[in-house]
């Protein structure tokens, strides 16, 4: 199979060759990738907060494709599925686009009366040298409201640094309310946008415990939730890969501990429910949690068994956004006896990688930032009967006689929690 | 409901576009490209732009969409992206292989200056690009225009490059398809060879936006305009483009460089536009009308009439591109509908010319804008002042027709969210039957499904 010249570090097959895999690097030019920009992560981070206002300052391209491209739900409020543009002209691009932002977010936030404000800093902004910070920080003393630009121009990288600009702006965020006292143990929780109500399958779990969620960053998110985060006494991240940041950023800060959890598998799923018990040091929260665990096992199992019948000994191919969900659906697949045999993410690092194989059967091919070409001619020398992904992955696999299942921005299903093991089986 | 914060309160606004009535050009590039044979689409620019049209056409198609794209970094966006494009066009032709590189600009590449036409040309002095294999280019900055900009810019691109003239005539039609399904281009083909004209219809995205599934994938489909075809176009009898927003800079083009005369038509969407399109396909090709296709077009006036009390005086709402909905408003005044509102983020004067044509006399109160700010929180306002009882357009009116409780027909570009357009036409005098198909479908079910039970009826 021919692969693009400096791209060969990037895969290697379990037992075979070298040991490390090459990742967090740039995306060749010209390559197919199928990687977003910066700009991209950013705006799929902080697009949830559901009360705030999100303006991108840009050509109109950069507003049209994030309209509400992501199933992230909120109980409440809509607005963030309202798409806002300064639609640059070329006018502007000479001249400077800086009245028109100013003309558009006064005009929004004197129209929509949101919680709080975020301006999304786009390619040709970054180049025209528009001075986004001083606007927002006009309109925001003038409006009596916080206005947070973000610099998320396309070319700072590539959906990874998104989500590191999304974290230092979040982080401006938290920390601003300061009357709060949580009555309960409480968290936050990291990293879960609340794709098809997932947030809410978790945070059900959790209280049932007794465990409070002060805020989700950024699902079902609320402004004023947000600015009381740092009252929380753990940080429980998902999605190592959108949210580290900031927790490493809010234990720097205000120093509270975090830990990762995946709430994809049942393994992984009620180890993250006993490791908030574990911290806290609560045998009642550890009970609840092991009564909440056996009583959803033993709807789950059975249920689960008619699909193992089915699904035992077939072969599996994954390629999704994060490395850390990667590693959670090698477990869960294995758990209804399915074998991956390749596996990849956009934006895994070294760590997430080296779990990976440590997890992985001997002869599994482990890829980063991978393209079509090389997903079907892996798919093909496996001889997987299904594929794992996203939405430029999905007609691929459909076209090679692949099963398929999405496990991203589309999926329609929650996969996450005892529930979405189930989802998962009925899917595959 | 999701639009809650929508008003009928319509202020001016100068500065801001809410919930856009189109996207940016590089789209309609790629776009182009794809309906040609063996072609790969390269963005120039940043990673998130070729991702974000891939996701967007591959939505709509439901189909695998491939591009490449020259991942400009901080570094390239300060010293210019000459080196990425070089680097790319070897990565390309070395591994994926395509016949062509379609390499487009965005915004970025545009904003520092980057010149394709000069890159590439440095590309092929340089021996990059290896013989036989193609790489061209078009200036499609995002700030211009519309994704119909990128279209007809790219299209040009492609007839300038490849029509050459052996300055003896063929007797052939070009026929520049505009921005349709791959289902309309089959159709096309169909009354073409009913008419006995031989075309090439560029672009052609039949088999390879509805490619079948064969348990194999093909990252370069068997359909698409190809390279011969493109060269002959210079020596055809004539040119007939489907909208002049997306065609005629490309028809121009070619009668410059080799005097290919041409003639701008509609796309054929509805009764009229339909007569318009086998007329000039009778001149162009110099051939009679056949039967058959006086029939197709009975046939659509006897649904016309069949239905007739349905659709009179019904108030809609149209959004879309100029070239697709211009010959839709005109066939739903020809049926006796009134189309309301109309928006298209395109820019273009013309617009406000055709319009008033079409609906002056029969419908005045008809209120239409397109370019900045015609967006669909403006329709939204609209229909706030006075409700429609339909909505046609792409899948960004499902807000609306949801809070509002207005029956919706998808068309246009995207439709993310239903299937069929890739596979039923709505060109020709079929597919007129088949939008009255669809809008009478919508209509009559919101009625049998809100009538009070004692209107309602089992025989419509």
């Amino acid at each position: 199979m021919d692969i693009i010249k400096g791209r060969q570090t990037q895969i290697l097959t379990k037992g075979e060759g070298p040991d490390k895999i090459a990742c967090e690097k740039k995306s060749l030019a010209g390559s197919v990738s199928q990687r977003a920009c910066a700009f991209c992560g950013a705006r799929v981070v902080l697009y949830p907060i559901a009360d705030a206002l999100h303006l991108i300052h840009g050509p109109v391209g950069c507003a049209a494709y994030t309209w509400d491209i992501r199933g992230a739900l909120s109980s409440g409020p809509q607005i963030h599925r309202l798409s806002f543009t300064t639609d640059l002209k070329e006018k502007e691009v000479v001249f400077g686009g800086e009245a028109k932002l100013y003309g558009a977010l006064t005009y929004l936030i004197e129209k929509y009366h949101p919680k709080a404000a975020f301006v999304y800093s786009t390619c040709i902004v970054g180049i025209i040298g528009d001075d986004v910070e001083a606007i927002c920080r006009k309109v925001g003393k003038e409006k009596g409201i916080d206005v947070f630009p973000v610099m998320s121009e396309g070319f700072n990288g590539t959906k990874k640094d998104g989500y590191k600009i999304a974290c230092s702006t979040l982080s401006r965020l938290v920390g601003t309310n300061n009357d709060f006292t949580p009555s309960k143990p409480s968290i936050n929780i990291l990293g879960d946008f609340n794709l098809a109500g997932e947030f809410w399958i978790l945070s059900d779990y959790y209280r049932k415990m007794g465990v409070d969620i002060i805020s989700c960053l950024t699902g079902d998110g609320r402004v004023d939730e947000i600015r009381k985060a740092h009252k929380a006494a753990l940080n429980v991240v998902q999605c190592s890969g959108s949210m580290m940041h900031l927790a490493k950023d809010m234990k720097e800060k205000y120093n509270i501990p975090f830990m990762k959890v995946s709430y994809f598998g049942i393994e992984d799923m009620s180890e993250a429910l006993y490791e908030v018990a574990r911290f806290f040091k609560s045998g009642e929260m550890m009970d609840n949690a092991r009564q909440l665990v056996r009583d959803e096992l033993q709807q789950l199992l059975p249920a689960l068994q008619q699909y193992r019948v089915k699904l035992e000994g077939k072969k599996a191919a994954i390629y999704v956004g994060g490395a850390f969900k990667a590693i959670s659906l090698v477990k869960a697949l294995r758990l209804i006896g399915i074998k991956t045999v390749v596996v990849g993410s956009q934006t895994g690092n070294a760590d997430d990688y080296k779990l990976l194989k440590d997890l992985c059967d001997e002869g599994t091919i482990i890829v980063d930032d991978s393209n079509p070409n090389e997903l079907s001619g892996f798919v093909q020398l496996t001889g997987a009967d299904l594929f794992i992904g996203g939405v430029k992955e999905r007609p691929i696999a459909y076209k090679l006689g692949l099963g398929f299942c999405d496990h991203n921005h589309e999926r329609k299903e929650a996969l996450a929690g005892y529930e979405g093991m189930l989802n998962l089986c009925l899917c595959l | 409901m999701l639009l809650r914060h929508t008003n009928s309160d319509i202020k001016e606004r100068k500065a801001l576009t809410v919930n856009p009535a189109k996207t940016c050009q590089p789209i309609g590039a790629m776009y182009v490209a794809l309906g040609i044979h063996g072609c790969l689409p390269h963005s120039h620019g940043s990673q998130g732009c070729c991702a974000y049209h891939r996701s967007t056409l591959t939505r709509h198609f439901k189909e695998p969409v491939m591009a490449a794209t020259s991942s400009f970094t901080e570094g390239a966006s300060v010293f210019g992206g000459q080196s990425n494009l070089m680097q790319s066009i070897d990565n390309i032709f070395a591994i994926y292989e395509p016949e062509i590189i379609a390499v487009h600009s965005t915004c970025l590449s545009e904003t520092i200056g980057d010149d394709l036409g000069q890159i590439v040309a440095k590309a092929r002095e340089d021996g990059k690009v290896p013989p036989g294999r193609h790489v061209i280019q078009a200036s499609t900055p995002s700030y211009t225009g519309s994704h119909v900009t990128g279209y007809a810019n790219m299209l040009e691109g492609v007839v300038k490059y490849f029509a050459e003239s052996a300055n003896e005539k063929i007797r052939q039609v070009n026929l520049l398809s505009g921005w349709v399904e791959p289902s309309d281009i089959r159709e096309f083909k169909r009354l073409l060879k009913l008419m006995k004209v031989s075309p090439v219809i560029l672009p052609d995205t039949s088999d390879v936006l509805d490619a079948p599934m064969t348990g194999k994938y093909d990252m370069y489909p068997k359909g698409g305009t190809t390279i011969p075809d493109m060269v002959s176009m210079g020596d055809s009898m004539v040119s007939l483009g489907l909208g002049e927003w997306g065609t005629k800079k490309a028809a121009v083009a070619l009668d410059n460089k080799c005097k290919v005369k041409f003639e701008i038509t509609d796309i054929p969407i509805g009764l009229k536009a339909t007569d318009r399109f086998i007329q000039a396909l009778s001149k162009a090709g110099l051939v009679s009308i056949p039967e058959s296709i006086t029939d197709e077009r009975g046939r659509l006036l006897d649904v016309i009439t069949d239905m007739h009390q349905y659709l009179y005086g019904k108030r809609v709402a149209v959004w879309g591109d100029p070239d697709n909905i211009i010959p839709l408003i005109e066939f739903l005044v020809d049926i006796d509908m009134k189309p309301v509102y109309i928006v298209s983020g395109t820019p273009g004067k013309r617009f406000d010319k055709r319009m008033s044509e079409i609906l002056s006399e029969r419908v005045p109160e008809a209120k239409f804008k397109n370019g900045a700010n015609a967006d669909m929180f403006l329709m939204h306002q609209w229909i706030k002042e006075e409700a429609v009882d339909l909505l046609i357009g792409n899948t960004y009116g499902k807000y609306i027709a949801r809070d509002e409780n207005i029956p919706f027909v998808r068309m246009g570009f995207p439709i993310v969210d239903r299937i069929g357009h890739s596979y039923f036409p709505t060109v020709g005098y079929l597919g007129g039957i088949r939008i009255l198909e669809k809008i009478l479908g919508a209509m009559m079910d919101k009625i049998d499904s809100t009538c009070p039970e004692e209107s309602f009826e089992l025989v419509m």
